[in-house]
């Protein structure tokens, strides 16, 4: 259950961007997921939630993006789902994985103060 | 309004550990992160690779649990320096553990690292300690297909080691669908095959350590910078 410690790390981010826009509203987290990061997405919701819980302030909505499996070509530089055993592009054997472990934010939609 | 923010969740962490290899890499370190489920027998692996090593040679261990010492006392008997690290409840270390784990020790006289991560297959794959490789152990109890069920840590890692493989005519593991499951999520990777009971492989899994050892940090034989 390491989505509780990651949970915490996004809030603390959260909180120092928002900073920056001071009386601003987060609404919602743009995140990039790779299926490879080990990390489930419904527990990071639940986890995410669950540290607003008794906030008084709702959660963001934490928007995630699935990163699929990628491989790199290492002669052309096509990038490819990892399923193939070629570069469809050119034909080489020679790849290395490109995406698919990511665990970052995208970003962050934000509701600033009422001018008025 | 949208703000765009390109940068990792766990940045701060990973800054941490970027620091670390930094250091370790100049120090002439090499530093190992043993990942692999409770029972696999990383602290047995780390027992007779410590047994195996010329007393006073420069190696240090840092060894994780949520609970208890069990494992730096069993550690402690072969007479280098050992620390636990108790994470009281969170299932993985983190660079930062380590950071402080260091504390006190001169790690610039060290030759060797070696950190033996909370038995888990699932969290340890999204720290980076600030290792130079992740090795997966898992053992011929566990069933060929743990790597096709956690391909992020099998991912990541540099080494495979199989262990308990002693016991291989008394258990229904499949080595071949084994060493297919490991290629499956990471085609070319190391893979080592041994017993921590009868012995058997440890000189290949000590020869790989010594080789990526001398390939991170540079010869041995030749003076340091």
């Amino acid at each position: 259950m390491h989505e509780m410690s990651i949970a915490a790390s996004i809030l603390e981010a959260v909180e120092i961007e928002a900073g920056r826009h001071p009386g601003a509203r987060v609404l919602e987290v743009g995140l990039r997921i790779g299926e490879w990061a080990g990390v489930d997405p419904e527990a990071l919701r639940f986890c995410f939630e669950a540290m607003h819980a008794g906030s008084g302030n709702a959660a963001p909505v934490l928007h995630i993006e699935i990163m699929p499996r990628t491989d790199r070509c290492l002669s052309c530089g096509a990038t490819f789902p990892a399923a193939a055993q070629s570069c469809p592009q050119c034909g080489a054997s020679q790849t290395t994985p490109a995406g698919g472990t990511e665990l970052e934010f995208a970003y962050l939609e934000i509701e600033e103060p009422d001018a008025s | 309004m949208r703000v765009e923010l390109e940068r990792k969740v766990l940045s701060e962490n990973d800054q941490i550990a970027a620091r670390l290899r930094e250091g370790f890499r100049r120090k002439g370190v090499f530093s190992l992160n043993l990942i692999g489920s409770p029972g696999a027998g990383k602290t047995a692996l780390l027992e007779r690779t410590l047994a195996a090593f010329p007393a006073g040679r420069p190696v240090a261990v840092l060894t994780g649990d949520i609970q208890t010492d069990n494992d730096a006392r069993r550690l402690a008997r072969y007479g280098f320096p050992v620390r636990q690290i108790t994470t009281g409840g969170a299932c993985h270390l983190d660079a930062s553990m380590v950071e402080r784990g260091l504390g006190g020790w001169d790690t610039d006289a060290l030759d060797l690292l070696l950190i033996e991560n909370v038995g888990n297959l699932v969290c340890p794959s999204s720290y980076d300690l600030g290792e130079h490789a992740k090795v997966v152990v898992m053992s011929v109890t566990e069933g060929e297909d743990k790597p096709l069920k956690y391909p992020a840590t099998f991912f990541k890692a540099a080494l495979v080691v199989l262990n308990k493989i002693d016991l291989l005519p008394y258990v229904p593991f499949d080595l071949d669908a084994a060493r297919k499951n490991v290629a499956q999520v990471r085609p070319g990777i190391e893979m080592v095959e041994l017993s921590c009971t009868t012995g058997a492989g440890l000189d290949v899994w000590l020869r790989w350590l010594e080789r990526r050892a001398v390939e991170t940090s540079g010869n041995p034989e030749a003076p340091r910078p």
